[in-house]
């Protein structure tokens, strides 16, 4: 690679310049010269970016514009985007050779993103913009004809890989500054057009001191547990979930509350923390689901109707996506009617649920998507919502069929089996019993246990614990023995279930602040779980 | 599945009728033709069951049956009768599928099913061979509806379990419901049970019972039985075809649920009809699956509440006395009151809970009752009260 190309460039030519748009000076006509630049662009690789360079060269030939450097379509259609951005906003776009690659060429680039990178690369190999400017910083967003930037995804993914590649500043859509500025570390310079953003690479305008601020927590939205009357052993159930991080299934008639149970359980979870804030929120960036830019603080809640494709679900299509499992990262995947997911669906839960990633392999490139959620998974006892009652209308088909559904590897994955009924007029009448506050503060202060217990492991909650994990730290009383023993030994507990009823019996332990697993305790665990799938073969 | 047979027996399919073995097992010609003709005929038995009962259907001999049944089918189905009725070629299908068969002929063959006129030529046997109950061995039938409610699943599974713990046979149709629970409670115990089938012995029918079948043929004393030769799938007719057999089979016919109009009652019908005692087990009269029950009740069947009381029907009372279940009295307190709230109707845990009661507490409970043999989890996760 030349290195001297930048001095010449600059000291042979200062720049056509222009202070305000619309007062254009002559364009200036320069004398041929061999010309390339280098802008550093970020690309979106997974729910990570990845640093991209987009060379320009501009040389003396017959005028031609050419992108090469495995761009889809969006990126080929740049040159239209680029080349009529430049000139209505005053700048000169060369009648000359202009070849454009990014690099490196092996990576596939998708979307418009790359837009004012190129044309910043253009301006600075034509001389109209200092490039010594552009070599601490990187520059992103996307572009219109009229000039103006667009704000685009992954912004923040994007402003932290510049501040892991060491760069100073970032230049990007204005609307995208809020979100960037959450890198601590990195100037970050919003501009609304192209010219704002050659002005703030000249140094021209003042950056935008953006410091970071969190995001307003939506009130409107919060739902709290004190609206729902009459379900103590759910809302109970909810508690240990959010304690334990266990996965959770409600069985109930239609129109018991399992819905409105499961949306509450994000109020009960602990806020997140710092660096899950974060990764959070660059989730839900490069989903494109953030237009306000702020830090999100609560955990999501992410409720996929039960018509969604397995790509929907786990991440990956065509363009590779995040699915709502990772959406749902660090919060709360709620599948309704899990009985009426499709099977495959079902199935392409299994390596989320056990890895706590999903890994989706296009081409030659392997991207890993994070889904660490609670899953809470709703079904109605029968197709019809009313077995074991006159009312049921279903066949014995129906049932088996159904029961079929929900076997297999989803259910081996929860800890948690609550039975939602409809309560009863005392119930309904006492009021509310616990309001998200104290449920958030008693998971809270579970996982304060946890995180002091679990410190130098890698699991985080009790739901994550290994086999070698839950025999260190669930240790049982004699007593508690025998009641698992019982247990097993009366048909209720498989060898799988053995483990996740230790977890719970743990989670349990800490919500009372006690350091022993006890009998009882062990006992709730068992009472919260449905008996096993082979059982109900045999029984039924 | 590996043919039950001694190898020298298959290898010898034609000298069957001389072996000593077979004068016990085994089946002559004229039953295998019989069944044969039957499975000819199978199609077209139901039309003809509005003429006439199927009891009488079934006793008629191979020319009446022919006339009453076949209809203007009739030359095709003696055609295919006399082209492929080969007794050898039955055998070898039987021996193939790894059932053995039993004809009224052999001496193994049940001398209760003898004193119905319409019964069954063979038997097809798949399971332990012993397992067919015999003269002096007192055998209990335990029928009832398939959509069966918590408390009759449990009742039945109880009775099922008590019954073949005191060493008598438990026979059922292997059904959703009832029949399965009553079978799976004598496997608790490790038998003996037997399963009665409408179709072939060698297919689970519902297929929703494969492992329960699996169960019933790998355990010594149970077996399952079938009229019909291996392979065969049934038609409407042939579940009462299969009732007449349970009822047949059994000294004393239970109905755990029935609703108002129900084939258990058709079993219980037969077994009024060859004399045997019918119980039944008392329901609400507010359940409609405890219609047909308590109907029965109403019409002089015996109360059953649990497998003492047929004991002592069939062995003569204080014969034989099973261990009682555990006393609430022995309880602590709070165990106990849990228990009292824990009424007639099975509830779920949710439900027990009083408000402002801690759940965990009460979810511990249920499950250290439940360990203790109190009550029991249905398959829905409602508790109900487990039965004596």
């Amino acid at each position: 690679m030349r290195c001297a190309w930048r001095s010449e460039t600059v000291d042979a030519k200062p720049a056509a310049i222009r202070h305000k748009a619309g007062q254009l000076r002559a364009p200036v006509v320069r004398s041929f010269e061999l010309v390339l630049s280098r802008v550093t662009t970020f690309a979106i690789r997974g729910i990570d970016s990845l640093r991209v360079t987009v060379e320009v060269d501009v040389r003396q030939g017959l005028p031609a514009f050419a992108i090469v450097g495995l761009g889809d379509r969006a990126v080929r259609e740049a040159r239209e985007r680029v080349r009529f951005a430049l000139q209505n906003s005053g700048f000169e776009f060369p009648q000359r050779r202009v070849t454009v690659n990014l690099a490196p060429a092996y990576v596939r680039k998708v979307g418009a993103g790359f837009d004012l990178a190129i044309a910043c690369g253009i301006l600075a190999a034509t001389g109209q913009v200092a490039p010594e400017t552009l070599q601490r910083c990187a520059v992103f967003g996307e572009l219109s004809l009229s000039g103006e930037l667009r704000a685009g995804r992954g912004a923040l993914a994007i402003a932290e890989g510049a501040a892991r590649a060491g760069l100073e500043a970032i230049v990007l859509p204005a609307g995208n500054a809020r979100e960037a500025a959450l890198v601590p570390g990195l100037d970050v310079l919003g501009a609304d057009t192209v010219e704002d953003a050659v002005a703030l690479l000249r140094g021209d305008m003042p950056s935008v001191s953006s410091a970071a601020d969190e995001g307003p927590v939506d009130e409107a939205e919060r739902a709290d547990l004190c609206e729902v009357r009459g379900h103590p052993g759910p809302i109970r159930a909810l508690t240990i979930a959010a304690a334990g991080g266990h996965n959770l299934l409600m069985a109930g008639p239609p129109g018991t509350g399992k819905t409105m149970l499961a949306r509450r359980l994000p109020s009960i979870l602990p806020l997140l923390t710092g660096p899950e804030a974060i990764e959070v929120t660059r989730i839900h960036s490069v989903a494109g689901l953030r237009s306000d830019g702020g830090l999100i603080s609560e955990p999501p809640f992410r409720a996929p109707h039960h018509t969604i494709s397995a790509a929907g679900l786990v991440g990956g299509g065509p363009l590779p996506a995040p699915g709502e499992a990772t959406l749902a990262h660090h919060g709360v995947l709620f599948l309704d009617e899990l009985s009426e997911f499709n099977r495959n669906v079902l199935e392409s839960m299994r390596q989320p649920l056990e890895d706590g990633e999903i890994v989706v392999v296009r081409g030659q490139q392997a991207m890993a998507y994070p889904t660490r959620f609670i899953l809470v998974a709703a079904t109605n006892p029968c197709p019809c919502g009313h077995a074991g009652t006159p009312r049921c209308r279903c066949t014995d088909n129906d049932h088996a069929r159904h029961q079929r559904k929900l076997s297999g590897p989803l259910l081996d994955r929860i800890d948690l089996v609550v039975d939602v009924q409809r309560p009863s007029a005392a119930d309904l009448a006492a009021g509310p019993v616990t309001t998200s506050d104290t449920a958030r503060a008693d998971a809270e202060h579970a996982r304060e246990r946890q995180r002091a217990r679990l410190c130098e492991t890698p699991a985080r909650v009790n739901a994550e614990m290994t086999a070698a994990l839950v025999s260190e730290h669930v240790r049982l009383d004699a007593l508690g023995d025998r009641v698992l023993r019982t247990a097993y030994e009366a048909g209720r507990l498989s060898t799988r279930g053995h483990h996740r009823v230790l977890k719970v019996a743990r989670t349990i332990a800490d919500l009372a602040g006690q350091d022993r697993v006890t009998a009882d305790h062990v006992r709730a665990a068992l009472g919260w779980r449905l008996e096993e799938a082979g059982d109900a073969v045999a029984a039924a | 599945m590996p043919s039950r047979r001694p190898d020298a027996l298959t290898a010898m399919p034609t000298l069957l009728v001389t072996d000593p073995v077979e004068t016990v097992f085994g089946a002559c010609d004229q039953c295998l033709r019989r069944t044969r003709l039957l499975e000819l005929l199978a199609p077209h038995v139901e039309r003809a069951r509005h003429e006439r009962r199927l009891g009488q259907l079934l006793a008629l001999g191979e020319d009446e049956l022919l006339g009453a049944v076949a209809g203007k089918r009739r030359q095709w189905v003696v055609h295919a009768l006399e082209t492929s009725a080969d007794p050898s070629e039955a055998r070898a299908h039987v021996a193939e599928a790894g059932l053995v068969a039993v004809c009224r002929h052999r001496d193994s063959y049940p001398r209760k099913l003898l004193e119905m006129a319409d019964a069954p030529a063979v038997l097809h046997l798949n399971g332990d061979l012993a397992a067919l109950p015999q003269e002096g061995v007192p055998t209990v039938a335990i029928v009832g509806a398939r959509r069966a409610t918590p408390y009759g699943l449990e009742v039945a599974r109880a009775l099922g379990r008590g019954l073949a713990a005191a060493g008598l046979p438990v026979v059922s149709g292997m059904a959703l419901g009832i029949d399965g629970a009553a079978h799976a409670g004598a496997l608790e115990v490790g038998g003996p049970t037997v399963a009665v089938l409408a179709g072939g012995a060698d297919v689970a029918y519902p297929s929703s019972k494969a492992a329960l079948h699996r169960r019933i043929v790998a355990t010594p004393g149970c077996c399952v039985v079938s009229e019909m030769p291996p392979g065969f799938r049934p038609f409407k007719w042939g579940f009462p075809a299969r009732n007449r057999i349970i009822a047949g089979l059994a000294d004393a016919t239970i109905v755990v649920e029935a609703a108002e109009r129900s084939g258990s009652l058709i079993t219980a019908e037969m077994a009024q009809d060859l004399g045997r005692p019918v119980a039944a087990v008392p329901g609400a009269v507010t359940n409609p699956m405890a219609m047909g029950t308590n109907a029965l009740l109403r019409d002089g069947a015996d109360v059953v509440r649990n497998a003492q009381d047929i004991l002592d029907t069939l062995l003569g009372s204080g014969a034989q006395r099973l261990p009682t279940g555990p006393d609430p009295a022995l309880l602590p307190p709070p165990l106990l009151a849990l228990l009292d709230r824990l009424g007639a109707r099975p509830a779920t845990a949710a439900a027990l809970l009083l408000p402002g009661e801690e759940a965990d507490g009460v979810v511990a409970g249920l499950v250290e009752l439940e360990l203790l043999g109190y009550v029991r989890r249905s398959p829905g996760g409602a508790y109900v009260r487990a039965a004596g």
